[in-house]
């Protein structure tokens, strides 16, 4: 494939971001969940 | 024959179910698998599948990430500036509206930020440079720049119902550059092609298994875009929660010191 470097790279740009602000996301949402009863989740 | 441990049969005093450790749910599980799937197919037609362009050779497959990332940037801060609006205009002023508005914006920027990284290699392989300010660059940019703002008046301190006013009114205002964007190639001479899809007369001149391509991107952006919205309008309900009661924790501790403070003078 031509410029497959450019190619990779702005799928791997894609990704690697679009991961890092879900893992980011999940991580902030567990850490949060800890410090709040069950009975105040609303989507419980 | 058994013997019977007297320890074990003993009523043992019930101990509260396990917190539940996530923002997740079933609903959210589906979306996450959805997504997940869509991607898959993304990277095999985008990668594999589709053929190349006529024109712009190899480098079209870098529009099947970058067209569907900026569509989902404007889907997030059309949810924005209407949820901003249904925050300001109904009497209930939930919070709840702002905290989809905030939540949206912060993952219309993390688009806006893939489709300027992404379409910057686009450009080098299409026009010979990372960068150019040419109108569809410079008013995405600005995008991108605006919504920071957003983002970064919502972190002002206040209450909540100031926050969520603030920052209403911002959503309402900054979501005016979204047509701006779009139209920039029209509006000016521009580097950047015009509308291939979205245009005006209707005509898409595209082969079919490239658009197909480009809507299985679009698909696979909209169930990362539901399922990140998701869970992070949780995790703001959570934030706010805590802060409320840091706020009223405060407020105790404050009262009791007073009312100490009073007791030792008399």
């Amino acid at each position: 494939m031509e410029d497959a470097g450019f190619i990779l790279g702005s799928y791997f740009l894609t990704f690697a971001t679009v991961g890092l602000f879900a893992w980011r996301t999940l991580r902030s949402g567990r850490k949060l969940a800890d410090q709040i009863p069950d009975d105040d989740k609303y989507w419980l | 024959m058994t013997t019977i441990d007297p320890a074990r049969t003993e009523l043992q005093p019930s101990e509260p179910p396990p917190q539940r450790r996530s923002t997740g749910t079933r609903a959210t599980r589906l979306v996450g698998i959805g997504c997940i799937t869509a991607m898959g197919w993304l990277v095999a037609f985008g990668l594999g599948f589709s053929p190349a362009d006529r024109d712009q050779k190899e480098s079209v497959r870098i529009l099947y990430v970058h067209v569907p990332t900026i569509w989902l940037a404007y889907l997030a801060f059309v949810v924005t500036a209407v949820s901003s609006g249904l925050y300001l205009l109904t009497k209930k002023q939930s919070l709840g509206w702002d905290r989809v508005a905030g939540a949206s914006a912060e993952i219309g920027v993390a688009f806006v930020a893939v489709t300027l990284a992404v379409g910057s290699l686009w450009g080098r392989l299409t026009w010979g440079v990372f960068w150019q300010w040419d109108a569809r660059l410079t008013t995405t940019a600005l995008l991108f720049v605006t919504y920071i703002g957003y983002l970064a008046v919502r972190r002002l301190g206040g209450s909540h119902q100031q926050r969520a006013k603030r920052s209403a009114v911002l959503g309402m205002i900054a979501v005016i550059e979204i047509p701006l964007v779009h139209f920039s190639v029209k509006m000016w001479r521009s580097l950047h092609q015009e509308a291939t899809v979205a245009n005006l007369d209707g005509d898409t001149k595209m082969d079919g298994i490239m658009l197909f391509s480009l809507f299985v991107g679009v698909i696979a952006f909209t169930f990362l875009y539901v399922w990140l919205m998701l869970h992070r309008t949780r995790a703001m309900a959570m934030e706010d929660m805590l802060e409320d009661r840091g706020l009223d924790d405060a407020l105790i501790a404050r009262r009791a010191e007073a009312a100490n403070q009073q007791n030792g003078a008399h």
